[in-house]
Order: structure tokens, then C-alpha cells, then sequence
């Protein structure tokens, strides 16, 4: 049994003051304040009352948890055959169906939702097609019918992760078992193969629902405004920070966020059904038949073109001079790109500063907890472990409201208000992504063995030069996907940066992007700048990934 | 129920490049407890789950009660296999678990509810049905993965290294209780296992294998006393095994260190064969004089409780001698010479 050094209980003192001020100060601030009367402090439900006698308040918490439902429902539909397909058949495409439908996540999905505007639009391609050849139309993009599409489109990767991996996850023998006492076909899979991987579709699905619920920019850009995360950022923006239905509808985000998560935990507790066992290693590939191979493709080739349609249409639009009312666009330049290029480089070098920061701040945050609370017996250090972790629960559009709240009092020397300055960007980003890189941190550092430090410090080296030089060169893989993740998820992040963002010099890409998204003429420097946001994303994920193997590799795949 | 045997004839099977079964046949009679045994990876549980209709043989048949099932889908061939892991449904309780096999079978819902009670109460769990399997010891878990199996009322049985994942101690009960189980139901029974005292202690007859090739089928008795080959002798319990060949046209066996052993007449002599005999079908005693025998230098030294156990080293080989220990005896000290007798009828020469 270890105690706990100075050191140790210095590092925990830190860490704690840092979430306790930008993340459970400016978080509970936004509660407080929607608690309390304005001006007096008072504790009263008035603000709550006031929400709910508010028919377009009513309305818009109506369409949010609508949508949410919805896009849970679209994407499910996409990712389950995507899914069955990879992980029960001997099918070639696998590998193409992994890397193409994890594509949307590289990309913000209000990036998409112009190119989408373009091909699935009123008098977009796929309508003028439809109109020309069979003389009718589809509200793809209708109101609220827009927002669930591309939110479906964008967000079904997390779906089908979570369940290819729980389909995998099955133990072969669960499916043999079941055979062997009479069951095959449809009726095995009913049965036996989808309540196993029920928990895994959960946590995917809710992911999405909670996702799509605080997705703030998607609904903005579609000019949607009657839906919860429009309302709040248009009340904070439009009347200002004083007002408090911006943080009752906080509130009712941060309620839904946990209330979704906790009821798919609540579904699937004590169904620990990761069930591979030694000798198991998962379900049976069938063979296609010729027919079925057909349908598979047909099936997957179809998914794949609509999931990749936002990427496409966007790569169009970056390239085109002209686009509207037809099919394809009228010309093709390259102009977008030099504008991009000259006078909006500073959206990607500041994307580039705040990623790579928040990244690192992320990482080093996260190798300490888990260091804490793996290796300590410090006090409550689980606390920390908690505190970083809930932060998944906040959604980014909160955040940047209590941020504001908190520290726009706050005086710099210079009378600049604290929350103004980019800093603040950058520290909300890594609140925000801190989760993340806390668990690939936390599941890096479980995979070494405590002798391996005890070896270190019986021949002579101290806890300090321990963790330097054995604990932290084990952990590279870990710490590096966990910054990785961090920084590409940082770097198309939106809903905190909108609040955060006071000039344009300070603006990081995603800003930029929404920015000339608003208006016609600025869609194409717009996708040509979300053209190299997912380039940049791709490549640091492909980046990581080789880094990944090659550590793997390394260690003799045994880590 | 009438047992039904099971007849595997000239089975063939690869994986790739890699043959797991040789031209392996196998008769099982109906309500015999025979057990496959052999080494990881010598393909025993491949044979099981041909049996079970999880892997196709390339060649060859399987019938069981006299119906070829080569050609049937694991759910159409009524025969159950108890995995090694359980393979426990952990979305379904105990009940549900037992009950599935009888409802896929489409019978009347009382009719499933009585079969389910007699089969819990059959393993002793009538008390747990409620429970998730999670919720139960691992002896528990065991018992419901052959409840649900027998539930349905297979034809044979398969139990797929149905020990392993148990402790020590309780494997001897458990073993006791699949035996007494398989009695009552007088079904014809099959139990892989890579250990040789489940399947000695158990098993009515035993199939060794090893490398996909089936080594010797007989009682365990048999096996031990009269083992084909080397390596059957070498996997069942433990045997000195000393390599040499044929001098005085046939009539002696020399060791390669020199030693001597007549050859009885009649006794047929494989090629490259090695002299075979226990530990404990040895005597040790005063070296004589005619150095014709077997003799050598005690090395090691084990005291066991009911044996000694003596390393006598014999040129270049070395041999296990098992001397009982009665208290008071006293003990050949390690440098002591030693020569060693064969029991009559203890020599064996075996080829590999």
C-alpha cells in the first residue's frame, strides 16, 4: 500500500482547482442562476413557469426531443445493415464499409448541412431530378425534416461502432448454443443475437439522441430557430447575459443530456454482456450467397452514397462558380480556395493553436487523474475522476454560457473582460473534450502492470522519474490517441466557440465556416474551408492510427 | 428413450493447409460414456463439433442410432453439446435458459414449463430458476448448461471440456455427478477433456488423440497396461521410455546405453521402437556383477508420502523408479549405484 506523497496530493489540489473553476463554477453558475430570482437571489421556479407557459419554449423542447428521437430512429436504420453485414458475413466490402462510415465524424455536421441544402433541397439536385423525371418532389430538407436527415447522416457512425462492436463482441459458443438446442435463422438473431448486443446499441443511441439535442449550429444554419439549443444561444445573443430563459433552456439540456444517459445506463445495468470468453472470439461468418452478395452491396453501396453525399457536395460546392437551381454546378474554379487561403488563414492557424492546445492540456489532465486514481490512495480520488467525466453530460452551448456568465466580470489590466480573451476558447474546448482523453489515458495506464513501477522504484528511481521514465513511455499509444481525439474533435467543435468568440481574428475554422455559411456568397470559400477542416481532421486520424499500430507492433501486440 | 450410438467412419477435415482430423473413425456404443482425449490442439474438440454440426468434415460420415447427420444443420440434429464456457444466455433468466431449446421445439407452453422443472429439478437447481445466470457460482452455471441440454432430450450428448472452468475440488464432485446423471439417463454420452484422470475416473471407454489422428480406442485399464504407442503411453501417466534396437537376432533389446532386456518370444517389435515400462513395474537393488542389466546412479531423490520416486541415471538416459515407502525403510542416497529389475511382463516395446 502506497501513500501519498506531497507531490501526489500538490497535482490533486491543482487539477481540482481547475475543474472546480472552469467547469463546476461557470456550470453552476447557469443553474444558480435559473434558480434564482433576478436581482434579489432568491430561490423561485418562476424562470421555470415562465418557460413552460412560453408556447415557443414549449414548442421548441417539443421539436428538439423530436428530432433527437428521430435521427435516433434514421440512424439506426442506417447503421443496423451496415453493421449485420460487416460483422456476420464473410463480406469484402468490411473494411471499406469501417473506414467510409466513420467519414461523417471527421466533419462538423452544419458543414454538411449546406452541401445537403444543395443536393436534397427544395431545388436542390435530387429533387430537380425527381421533378424532371417522374414530376414529384420530397421535403427532404424541410424544416424540421432537414435537421433530422443530416443530423442521421452525421451522427449514425456512433451507432454503428458501438453495436459492431457489441456484435462482435459475441461470444461464438452464445450463437452455437442456441443452434444446437434448435434455433437458426431470423429466430436465433431475434433471440439471442440482438438482446446481446442491446447494450451496445443503447449507449450508441443515446449518444445520438444527446448529441443531436445540444447540436446548436445544425438547426441555425438550416434556419431552424424553434428548437431548445437555437433558442437559448438567439436569447443570450439577442437580449444578452442577464436574461434567464438562456439558462433555463440550459438547464432543461443539461436535465435531458443526463436524464438520456442514465436511462440507457438504467437499461442496460447488470447486462454485462460482453461475453467473449477464451476460445470464443465471436460471431460465425456466414458465406453470401451470389443473390445475397448482390443485395448486400446494392444495400451498403446505397448507404454509403448518402452518407457520403454531404462530403461530396461540399467538395463540389468548393469548386464551384455558380450553383443553384441545377443539378450540378454551372463552372468550376478554384478561386474559393485562394480566397480561403489569403485572407481566412488565420481561422486554421488558430484552430491549429487552440486544437494542439486544448489537446495537450487534455492529455496532461488526463494521464495525471488516471495516475491518481490508479495508482494513488489519495482521498476522494475518484472525485476527480467524476468531476472530468461529467463533463460529457454538458453540453458545449452551456459551457459557453457559464463561461460568459463567470468571467465576463472579470477585468483583465487592460479592461478587457477575461471571458473575451482566446484563452477562454481554448480552456472550454478542453473541458469539453477532457473526457475523452481521460479514458484513453485511464485504459493506457490499467494495461501496466504496477510491478513494472515497483521494478523501477526498487532500483532507485522516485516516483517522479518513475512515472517520466517507465510509466509515461508505456502509455504513448494511449496518451497520443487521447490527444489526437481531443484535438480533432476540438477542432470542428462550435457550440461553445460561437458563444466564446468576440472577433474574427480570434476565431478558430469552425466559426469561420459557419460564418461564410450564412450568407449565399460565402458558401464557397465556406466549403472550401470545410473541405480543408476535413482534410485536416482525416489526416490527423489517419495519423494517429498509424502511430497507433505501429505502437501496437511495438510492444509485440500485446498491450 | 433407447440410447443411440454414434458411428464416425474415415473423417477428414483441414483447415487451410493445416489437416486437424486424419481418417479418423470412431464407434460409440449407445449409453457408453466415452471420452475423447488428448493434448490442445489434437483435434478433439474439432471431432465434438463435427459431431454438433459446427464443422464440416471433407470427407467421411457421422451417424448417430444409425441415421447419417453429415448433411443436417446443427439445429436439425438433436444432439447436445454443453460448452465449455456454458455459453449461458445472460439476457435470459435460468428458466428461460432451460426452457429455449423446448420452445424453438414449438411444444405446448405447460408442456415446456413441466420439462423445465424436471430438468432443474434433475441438476439439483429447482430452488434458482429465477436467477440470471450471473448471479450464479460457476458449479451453478454448469449444472444449468446441461439441464438446458438435457431438457430437450438429445439423442447424445456432448459436453465440451465440462470441468475446466471449475476449482479442483469441485471438479471430483462434479465429474462424480455427470457420470451418476448419464447413468440415469442411460444416454449415450461424449466428453472431451485434455485431462486423463476425468477421463480415466469417468469414462466407460477412451479415444486418445493426437495431431488429428486417433491414437488407441479402449477402457482406460486397457490403455494404461497395454498403451499402442509411445505416445499413448507417454500421455497417460508416466512412462520411462529408453531408445536402443534388436541385438541376438531378435531375441534381446539393447538400450542405447548398453543395458540389456530379453525379448519374449512372440512379442512383436515395431521399427524404431523404445523400451517402455512405469516407474513402478521397477524394483531397485544391490548392483551385481554380470552389468548385463539395467543399473545405474541414483541423481534424484523425491519422497512422495506413499512412494519414493528415484532418478537413476543410466548413461546418457535417465529413468523414474517408484519405490513404495513403508516407514522405517531406509533410502538409497543420491551417488548410490543402483540396478533395476522389470516386473515380468513389464517391458514394452513400443513404436511411436
Amino acid at each position: 500500500m502506497r501513500g501519498a506523497t506531497p507531490g501526489q496530493v500538490a497535482a490533486a489540489a491543482l487539477i481540482a482547482a481547475f475543474l472546480a473553476v472552469f467547469l463546476v463554477l461557470p456550470v453552476g453558475t447557469v443553474m444558480y442562476v435559473a434558480f434564482t430570482e433576478k436581482g434579489t437571489g432568491a430561490f423561485t421556479l418562476v424562470n421555470f413557469a415562465d418557460f413552460f407557459r412560453t408556447e415557443l419554449f414549449v414548442r421548441s423542447l417539443w421539436n428538439s426531443v423530436y428530432v433527437s428521437a428521430m435521427s435516433v430512429v434514421w440512424a439506426s436504420a442506417l447503421a443496423l445493415p451496415l453493421a449485420i453485414v460487416t460483422t456476420r458475413f464473410a463480406f469484402r466490402g468490411a473494411a471499406l464499409v469501417q473506414t467510409l462510415g466513420f467519414l461523417p465524424l471527421i466533419m462538423p455536421p452544419f458543414v454538411g448541412a449546406v452541401a445537403m441544402q444543395l443536393l436534397f433541397g427544395r431545388n436542390g439536385s435530387v429533387n430537380l431530378l425527381l421533378d424532371e423525371w417522374l414530376g414529384f418532389k420530397v421535403p427532404f430538407m424541410e424544416g424540421l425534416n432537414g435537421v433530422i436527415f443530416v443530423q442521421s447522416l452525421h451522427y449514425f457512425p456512433f451507432i454503428l461502432i458501438n453495436l459492431s462492436a457489441s456484435l462482435r463482441n459475441i461470444d461464438r459458443a452464445m450463437e452455437e448454443a442456441a443452434q444446437n438446442l434448435g434455433s437458426s435463422g431470423l429466430r436465433l438473431f431475434r433471440r439471442i443475437v440482438l438482446p446481446l448486443a442491446m447494450p451496445g446499441y443503447l449507449a450508441g443511441a443515446s449518444l445520438v439522441f444527446v448529441k443531436v439535442f445540444d447540436d446548436l449550429a445544425t438547426p441555425l444554419l438550416l434556419n431552424v430557430k424553434d428548437m431548445l439549443a437555437p433558442q437559448a444561444y438567439l436569447r443570450v445573443t439577442s437580449i444578452g447575459i442577464a436574461d434567464p430563459m438562456g439558462y433555463v433552456i440550459s438547464v432543461v439540456l443539461v436535465v435531458a443530456s443526463v436524464g438520456a444517459m442514465w436511462l440507457s445506463a438504467l437499461a442496460t445495468r447488470g447486462r454485462d454482456f460482453s461475453t467473449t470468453q477464451r476460445g470464443g472470439g465471436g460471431l460465425a461468418r456466414r458465406q453470401l450467397s451470389r443473390g445475397e452478395a448482390v443485395l448486400a452491396w446494392g444495400a451498403v453501396g446505397l448507404i454509403l452514397l448518402l452518407v457520403l453525399s454531404p462530403h461530396l457536395g461540399l467538395l463540389l460546392l468548393s469548386f464551384a462558380t455558380v450553383w443553384s437551381f441545377a443539378p450540378l454546378p454551372d463552372g468550376y474554379t478554384t478561386a474559393h480556395y485562394a480566397r480561403v487561403f489569403g485572407e481566412s488563414s488565420t481561422y486554421i492557424a488558430n484552430t491549429l493553436v487552440y486544437a494542439s492546445l486544448a489537446g495537450a492540456i487534455d492529455v496532461v489532465l488526463g494521464t495525471a487523474i488516471a495516475y491518481l486514481v490508479l495508482r494513488t490512495r489519495l482521498v476522494a480520488r475518484e472525485w476527480l475522476d467524476w468531476t472530468a467525466m461529467a463533463a460529457l453530460a454538458i453540453p458545449g452551448l452551456v459551457l459557453g454560457i457559464g463561461y460568459l456568465r463567470c468571467f465576463y466580470g472579470v477585468q483583465l489590466p487592460g479592461g478587457q473582460p477575461l471571458a473575451t480573451l482566446w484563452i477562454m476558447i481554448v480552456l472550454a474546448l478542453a473541458i469539453r473534450r477532457l473526457p475523452y482523453a481521460l479514458r484513453a489515458c485511464h485504459a493506457a495506464m490499467q494495461q501496466i502492470s504496477a510491478s513494472l513501477e515497483e521494478a523501477a522504484e526498487n532500483l532507485g528511481a522516485d516516483k517522479a522519474r518513475t512515472l517520466r521514465r517507465v510509466v509515461v513511455p508505456l502509455m504513448t499509444g494511449g496518451i497520443l490517441a487521447g490527444f489526437v481525439t481531443s484535438f480533432s474533435t476540438a477542432a470542428v467543435e462550435l457550440s461553445a466557440t460561437l458563444m466564446l468568440v468576440q472577433s474574427n481574428s480570434d476565431a478558430p475554422l469552425a466559426y469561420g465556416l459557419y460564418v461564410f455559411m450564412q450568407s449565399a456568397a460565402g458558401r464557397g470559400p465556406g466549403a472550401a474551408l470545410g473541405v480543408i477542416a476535413v482534410l485536416l481532421v482525416a489526416a490527423c486520424t489517419l495519423a494517429a492510427h498509424l502511430v497507433a499500430e505501429r505502437d501496437h507492433r511495438r510492444k509485440g501486440g500485446s498491450a | 428413450m433407447t440410447a443411440a450410438g454414434i458411428s464416425i467412419r474415415g473423417v477428414d477435415l483441414s483447415y487451410g493447409p493445416s489437416r486437424i482430423l486424419r481418417d479418423v473413425s470412431i464407434e460409440v456404443a449407445p449409453g457408453e460414456l466415452f471420452a475423447f482425449l488428448g493434448p490442445s490442439g489434437c483435434g478433439k474438440t474439432t471431432l465434438l463439433r463435427l459431431i454438433a454440426g459446427f464443422a464440416q468434415a471433407d470427407r467421411g460420415t457421422v451417424e448417430v442410432g444409425g441415421r447419417d447427420i453429415g448433411r443436417l444443420p446443427p439445429w436439425k440434429r438433436d444432439v447436445g453439446m454443453v460448452f465449455q464456457s456454458y455459453a449461458l444466455w445472460p439476457h435470459m433468466s435460468v428458466r428461460r435458459n432451460v426452457a429455449f431449446g423446448l420452445e424453438e421445439r414449438r411444444l405446448p407452453r405447460a408442456e415446456v414449463e413441466r420439462r423445465v422443472d424436471a430438468a432443474l429439478e434433475r441438476v439439483g437447481l429447482a430452488a434458482l430458476g429465477d436467477r440470471k445466470p450471473s448471479q450464479l457460482s460457476g458449479g451453478q452455471q454448469q449444472r444449468v448448461a446441461v439441464a438446458r441440454t438435457i431438457a430437450i432430450e438429445p439423442k447424445v450428448l456432448l459436453l465440451d471440456e465440462p470441468l475446466s472452468n471449475l476449482d479442483a475440488k469441485l471438479r471430483v464432485q462434479v465429474r462424480r455427478e455427470l457420470r451418476d446423471l448419464q447413468q440415469r439417463l442411460g444416454i449415450t454420452t461424449i466428453f472431451v477433456t485434455h485431462d486423463q484422470e476425468e477421463a480415466n475416473t469417468i469414462c466407460d471407454r477412451i479415444a486418445v488423440m493426437n495431431e488429428g489422428v486417433v491414437q488407441q480406442v479402449g477402457t482406460p485399464i486397457e490403455l494404461y497396461a497395454r498403451p499402442a504407442n509411445l505416445f499413448v503411453a507417454g500421455f497417460l501417466g508416466s512412462a520411462n521410455m529408453l531408445e536402443g534396437g534388436l541385438v541376438e537376432g531378435g531375441r534381446v533389446f539393447q538400450t542405447r546405453g548398453g543395458a540389456r532386456v530379453d525379448v519374449p518370444a512372440g512379442t512383436f517389435v515395431p521399427a524404431s521402437a523404445k523400451l517402455v515400462f512405469r516407474p513402478q513395474d521397477a524394483a531397485l537393488g544391490p548392483v551385481r556383477d554380470d552389468a548385463l542389466g539395467l543399473s545405474g546412479v541414483v541423481v534424484h531423490r523425491e519422497f512422495l508420502g506413499a512412494t519414493v520416486r528415484y532418478g537413476i541415471a543410466m548413461g546418457a538416459d535417465e529413468i523414474a523408479v517408484d519405490a513404495p515407502f513403508r516407514s522405517g525403510d531406509a533410502l538409497l542416497d543420491v551417488g548410490a549405484r543402483a540396478s533395476v529389475t522389470l516386473a515380468p511382463g513389464a517391458a514394452l516395446f513400443l513404436g511411436p
